[in-house]
């Protein structure tokens, strides 16, 4: 990551906060809207971040993911499906129901990655045919189950579709504990950080994870051995490295990291799940991830651009009435919507600089 | 010598692929402190038997002994874990890693007094490299430690091979084809270096197809052809006839035999002419020469000196920065491949399988892949199967090309006849005025080389200007009748072809000064 | 020597026919594990597997009217197989079937219903339906047009453009259908367009049956892409970038522009996909008709091994499917969303094919298809 794609990215946040505090500014103080702003950025940011998490341990070992999408949708219904099991059929309490979710949902994340792991490393299949597989395979199956369990007569909750025992909980007051009391964090006025650090356990998680995944990728064995494995595995496998075994072991954290992001999704969200509620975050996060140059920091302020587009959609919607009429293509959720997917293509065109994946990306290792 | 103990053994090691027997019952021992020679055309089953030596391929029968203890290598883990230390021909280091990293790799935690298994263990970068540089002055193999190994020319990154063995306390070394990327003097240089490790007691397997070398170097030499050892001898048994004869079974013609030539007019017309690779670094820097009717002008230059980048650029297939190509008299700067090709350029490239064939595709297809849009093959945008296939089996015939059918897919065919495949195809075009080659017979066996270069004489004999750029130096002095030698982007010096000696176009390639006046 | 070789290998229709089976083994195969495999999953959830297939068969292919709902089913399913697999043949992952069949379905509804008002005059059918059709095919190649584009001159990678771009056609129909175009109908709640002209409608083939002219058009259309793919220069040429497109540099084709010729031609399929079915089936175009598409259609490409003829055998298969559950779950309440899994199962099957290879025991014996070429980055 150079300054060029920071700046870049920072940029491209102040432009999108500006237009909500322009149209907004009359009514609210511009402070209260970029506090807002920056709770919302990060937060909508949240699955983006895992997402390209995932990919990033996928494709540092050399295995392409275009599953992602497919992993977070899969572990946003089984979280779900596991958390109301263990709630309404099991009678746990709902703190245990929403662990047990989250463990879930990274447990299935981690078993759709495996598949693929299998599909392109045992079986070679073309990596991003076997990613959309996986994504079809997603998307038939929650399908399938969420008919069959909800809907159908006869199904155990016949018809009436619960939803999860509540959200995970935000976890505002033990950080603004951890930094010094009430009078805000490192100085900052309380509302802002207030609301900025008034985030849930998923979100927190994956900016926690972000620092994680630097240190373990470019500080300690198991990543140099794989960003050898993606870069040059013949190499590695030379210095005794088992580069398979590493493959498939980065590809099932990638999984893992993907199923936390559904985890967001149906636990810490809305408590309900839809078919195809993902949406193309999980493509989203392969942009992220290809902006950020495969590194963890790069990739999270990649998300957060794309945090912040939405963000700007979430939030014109409490203005909607004070957008000047010639800007009226602004009141339309339809046209803001658009933000993060031309953002992502955008991105991709490379106007600003290229950057390299590594450079055994998508090979199966043949000896 | 024979007192010195028996370090390495192997006995009836036979290694079967799909197809090919490339190990059959091969005996070979490394005696301590000795260089070993392992001798043999491309495809001969050196490689083979190393990379089971090291654990990275399993044999089908045989054992393996290393210091008189039976070992079953299952990974080179275990290679290494017996002393045994690999440089590839294909240099096994990750360009993006510094030198530290690299030689780290595998083996994070060797130096300290406790290893640590633990995966999340962190990097000790600064003591690692503390190490490197001890162990590089101890050799006098100069590394940086710190440095991007991508950013390292070839010969510092066979160096760093080496101090990676070195660190891995390696006593056997097994160096795979370790001169084709080096300038013959870089090559002394890696000879003082095995020296030295000889006199240190690191016993070193040299693997080689290059005779001179072989009598230069090693204490004894094994022969190998077809997957088994032909022989084993020494320099002072025997020289370079003989082995050529055990290495491809039968005599061979070292030198090419062909007429004098009749150059003509000037058919390629190159002036300052600049380029960029892929990487964005200029690498062709302000390049002029010409090439004539009848004559094969050879350029020499290690790999990597640009040769590359000159052929694509000759070709239409790269953008050129400056200068100016005339073909025939047509000004064809910043033209297209296609309108180079109707201009009359017949293009051997330098990868075959990358950019001269679509594998998948039939002989037949492949045949035509430069003109399939003109009569008789396309029609007002129709393929004509019937041409295609008249057409293919004529060129079969004619370049002796060995394959069931015209319809198997070229990937099918073995390397010497694929090229055959493009010879047939580029040099059969009607209106061919100039032949560029690049490496057109490198990886080929004994019989399609000395076929090809039989057909670029006779495009020679035809009238055609020929450019032939070729790594071999051998080749080059071969075939041409001038030699440009390019060293760092620029030629050096064009000089007539008889009248000069391998050693001086091996100084020249190095970057020595030009003493004598140009020819 | 060489002649007597020749003799073995074989020779016209008995080669065609050889490696018709060679291709077909896998895929067949396929189909069966997928079946045994979803059977067991209708076990599971406490259904009679040989039931449900029985009643999928007797929906799909056990009657005159089955066969009709089966073809006015395989009808889109054959343009957008055939544009995915078209894509694929160039070396391009086309994921965005889905924007640009609503694209066409937009544009074809709009030259449907809003053409003879501005122009004043009932058009002819003998005009008014092609010129509705071509504006569905114009806008799928031009939506298709830019991620191609983007792809050969600024090399972003075209599976990710594609699957945005499918967001955005969702966005702006959306937009479209919720407001300039609605169907202003005072009873219609929902997001759709007008009903289309009469005159730009395609007539069925036989009365009493939906099965309109718009499936033989699709065999015509499957021939054409193959007649062009294998018959024509310029098809040389878009195989040629896709199997090697440095090869493709080598023999002077100008691969960038196959690339974006290569990518709009497939949304041009795609984009004919959503015409047909606006004037063949729905006479309108409504919002969440296209979701699903892009998906189907890559299985399709993939299951038909990318070749038009098996394109159209697996397009008339996932139709059976399609249309046999709607009985299935009348027979035995089985979800029709089961269809999904059996259909992502055997698309898991055909895109593993060492899977299958490995299972039954046969040997590979063709080239590996090379679809996809990495993020081109």
């Amino acid at each position: 990551m150079d300054w060029r794609r920071f700046s870049f990215i920072g940029l491209i946040i102040v432009i999108l906060f500006g237009v909500v505090v322009l149209i907004g500014g009359e009514q609210v103080s511009p402070l209260i809207i970029i506090s807002s702003m920056l709770a919302t950025t990060i937060t909508v940011a949240t699955p983006l971040t895992l997402g390209a998490l995932s990919g990033i341990f996928c494709e540092r070992a050399g295995v392409v993911n275009i599953g992602i999408e497919g992993m977070m949708l899969a572990a946003a219904f089984f979280g779900w499906l596991a958390s109301i099991y263990m709630n309404t059929i099991f009678e746990f309490n709902a703190a245990i129901s929403l662990t047990v979710g989250v463990v879930m949902a990274i447990v299935s994340g981690g078993i759709f990655a495996l598949l693929h792991a299998w599909l392109s490393i045992a079986f070679k299949v073309d990596q991003i045919i076997g990613g959309t597989v996986i994504n079809i395979l997603a998307v038939g199956i929650t399908g399938f189950l969420n008919r069959q369990l909800f809907f159908e007569k006869g199904s155990i909750f016949g018809g009436n579709v619960p939803h999860a025992p509540g959200l995970l909980p935000s976890l505002s007051k033990s950080l603004t504990f951890l930094c010094g009391g009430e009078q805000g964090c490192f100085g900052l006025p309380d509302l802002i950080s207030g609301s900025v650090f008034d985030q849930k356990p998923v979100a927190i998680s994956a900016i926690v994870l972000v620092a994680v995944s630097h240190y373990v990728l470019f500080n300690t064995r198991w990543g140099l051995r794989t960003r050898a494995v993606g870069e040059h595995p013949k190499a590695a496998d030379t210095v005794g490295i088992n580069v398979n075994r590493m493959r498939y072991i980065n590809v099932v954290i990638g999984g893992m990291f993907a199923g936390l992001a559904g985890a967001y999704f149906t636990l810490e969200s809305v408590p309900s799940f839809e078919p195809l509620m993902t949406n193309g975050r999980g493509f989203i996060s392969l942009a992220a991830m290809i902006f950020g140059n495969w590194t963890p920091f790069g990739a999270w302020a990649a998300a957060l651009v794309f945090g912040a587009s939405q963000a700007l959609q979430i939030n014109l919607q409490f203005f909607r009435e004070s957008i000047p009429p010639n800007w009226a293509f602004l009141q339309q959720s339809y046209v803001v919507g658009l933000a993060p997917y031309i953002l992502t293509m955008l991105i991709l065109t490379g106007i600003i600089g290229k950057t390299t994946p590594p450079a055994a990306d998508g090979q199966p290792y043949e000896k | 010598m024979s007192e010195k103990k028996i370090v390495l053994d192997a006995r009836g090691i036979t290694k079967q692929f799909p197809g090919v027997l490339a190990n059959d019952l091969v005996d070979f021992d490394l005696r301590e402190g000795e260089v070993h020679a392992l001798l043999g055309e491309n495809g001969a089953g050196k490689s083979t038997l190393m990379n089971v030596l090291y654990g990275l391929y399993k044999a089908d029968s045989g054992e393996v002994k290393v210091n008189g203890e039976n070992l079953i290598l299952s990974s080179p883990r275990d290679a290494i874990y017996k002393g045994i230390g690999m440089v590839h021909q294909h240099f096994m280091l990750v360009p993006v890693f510094s030198v530290t990293e690299n030689i780290m790799l595998g083996a994070e935690t060797d130096h300290r007094a406790t290893p640590n298994e633990s995966p999340l263990v962190k990097l000790d970068r600064k003591e690692v490299a503390q190490k490197v540089k001890s162990l590089s002055q101890q050799y006098g193999l100069e590394v940086e430690p710190a440095a991007i190994v991508g950013d390292l020319p070839v010969g510092v990154q066979q160096r760093v091979e080496i101090v990676k063995a070195l660190y891995r306390n390696a006593n056997i070394l097994i160096l795979d084809e370790p001169t084709a990327v080096l300038t013959p003097q870089e090559a002394d240089d890696l000879f003082r270096i095995v020296h030295e490790l000889t006199t240190r007691g690191v016993s070193i397997v040299f693997i080689t197809h290059k005779l001179k070398e072989v009598l230069a170097i090693a204490d004894r030499i094994t022969v190998m052809r077809g997957g088994k050892v032909v022989g084993t001898t020494t320099p002072q048994e025997t020289d370079e006839h003989q082995l050529a004869a055990m290495m491809v079974g039968r005599d061979v013609i070292l030198t090419v035999e062909k007429e004098v030539a009749h150059p003509a007019d000037d058919v390629l017309l190159v002036e300052k002419l600049r380029v960029r690779d892929v990487r964005d670094i200029e690498t062709v820097r302000g390049v002029s020469f010409t090439v004539r009717a009848g004559e094969i002008l050879g350029i020499a230059g290690v790999q990597g000196n640009g040769q590359t980048e000159l052929a694509e650029a000759l070709t239409g297939l790269r953008r050129i920065e400056g200068g100016t190509i005339q073909l025939a008299e047509k000004n064809l700067t910043g033209k297209t491949p296609r309108i180079f090709t109707e201009s009359g350029l017949a293009h051997i490239p330098e990868d075959r399988q990358r950019h001269g064939l679509v594998l998948g595709y039939t002989v037949a297809d492949n045949m035509v892949l430069c003109d399939y849009y003109k009569a008789p093959f396309g029609v007002n945008g129709v393929l004509q199967q019937k041409a295609l296939d008249e057409n293919s089996r004529r060129l079969i015939q004619e370049y002796d090309v060995r394959t069931p059918s015209p319809y198997v897919s070229a990937g099918k065919l073995s390397g010497g006849n694929q090229q055959k495949v493009i010879v047939a195809r580029e040099l059969s075009r009607a209106n061919v005025k100039l032949v560029v080659a690049n490496q057109p017979t490198r990886g080929l066996d004994v019989g399609s080389i000395e076929y090809i270069h039989k057909e670029i004489i006779a495009m020679r004999d035809r009238g055609v200007a020929v450019l032939l750029i070729s790594a071999e130096l051998d080749e080059v002095m071969a075939l041409s009748d001038r030699i440009a030698v390019m060293y760092h982007g620029e030629i050096v010096t064009t000089v007539d072809a008889k009248s000069v000696t391998r050693e001086q176009l091996g100084l020249w390639m190095a970057g020595s000064k030009v003493q004598q006046p140009a020819a | 020597m060489q002649s007597a070789e020749e003799k073995q290998a074989p020779q016209g229709w008995k080669r065609i026919g050889r490696a018709i089976m060679d291709a077909a083994l896998v895929p067949v195969l396929a189909i069966f594990s997928a079946i045994i495999v979803g059977g067991v999953v209708i076990a599971v959830v406490g259904g009679n597997p040989f039931a449900a297939y029985l009643g999928l068969i007797q929906g799909a292919y056990g009657s005159t009217k089955a066969w009709s709902e089966t073809f006015v089913w395989a009808t889109p399913y054959i343009f957008a197989g055939l544009a995915v697999a078209l894509a694929f043949k160039g070396g391009l992952f086309n994921i965005g079937a889905e924007g640009q069949l609503a694209f066409g379905a937009v544009a074809t509804a709009w030259v449907g219903y809003a053409l003879p008002g501005m122009l004043g005059v009932e058009l002819p059918a003998i005009l008014h339906i092609p010129l509705a059709i071509g504006a569905g095919m114009l806008a799928g190649f031009l939506w298709a047009a830019i991620p191609g584009a983007l792809r050969a001159y600024a090399g972003g990678s075209e599976v990710i453009n594609t699957i945005m771009m499918n967001y955005i056609a969702l966005n702006i129909t959306s937009f479209l259908l919720n407001g300039p175009m609605k169907d202003n109908n005072p009873l219609n709640v929902i997001a759709r367009t007008p009903e289309i002209a009469e005159g730009a409608r395609i007539p069925v083939i036989f009365d009493g049956l939906r099965v309109h002219w718009g499936f033989p058009l699709a065999l015509i259309v499957a021939f054409l892409v193959w007649y062009l793919l294998w018959k024509t220069t310029f098809g040389f040429e878009i195989r040629t970038v896709g199997a090697n497109p440095d090869a493709a540099k080598y023999a002077g084709i100008n691969y960038k522009r196959v690339i974006v010729l290569t990518m709009a031609l497939s949304g041009l399929l795609a984009g004919l996909a959503g015409a047909v079915e606006v004037t063949g089936l729905n006479y309108r175009h409504e919002l969440g008709f296209s979701i699903g598409y892009g998906y189907d259609a890559i299985a399709i490409a993939l299951l038909g091994r990318t070749h038009p003829l098996g394109v159209v055998l697996a397009s008339i298969l996932f139709a059976g499917m399609r249309n046999g559950a709607t009985r299935m779950q009348f027979l035995t309440q089985i979800p029709v969303d089961i269809i999904s899994v059996i259909q992502a199962l055997i698309l898991l099957f055909v895109a593993a094919d060492a899977i299958v290879r490995y299972i039954y025991r046969i040997k590979a014996k063709e080239d590996r298809l090379v679809l996809t070429r990495g993020w081109g980055g």
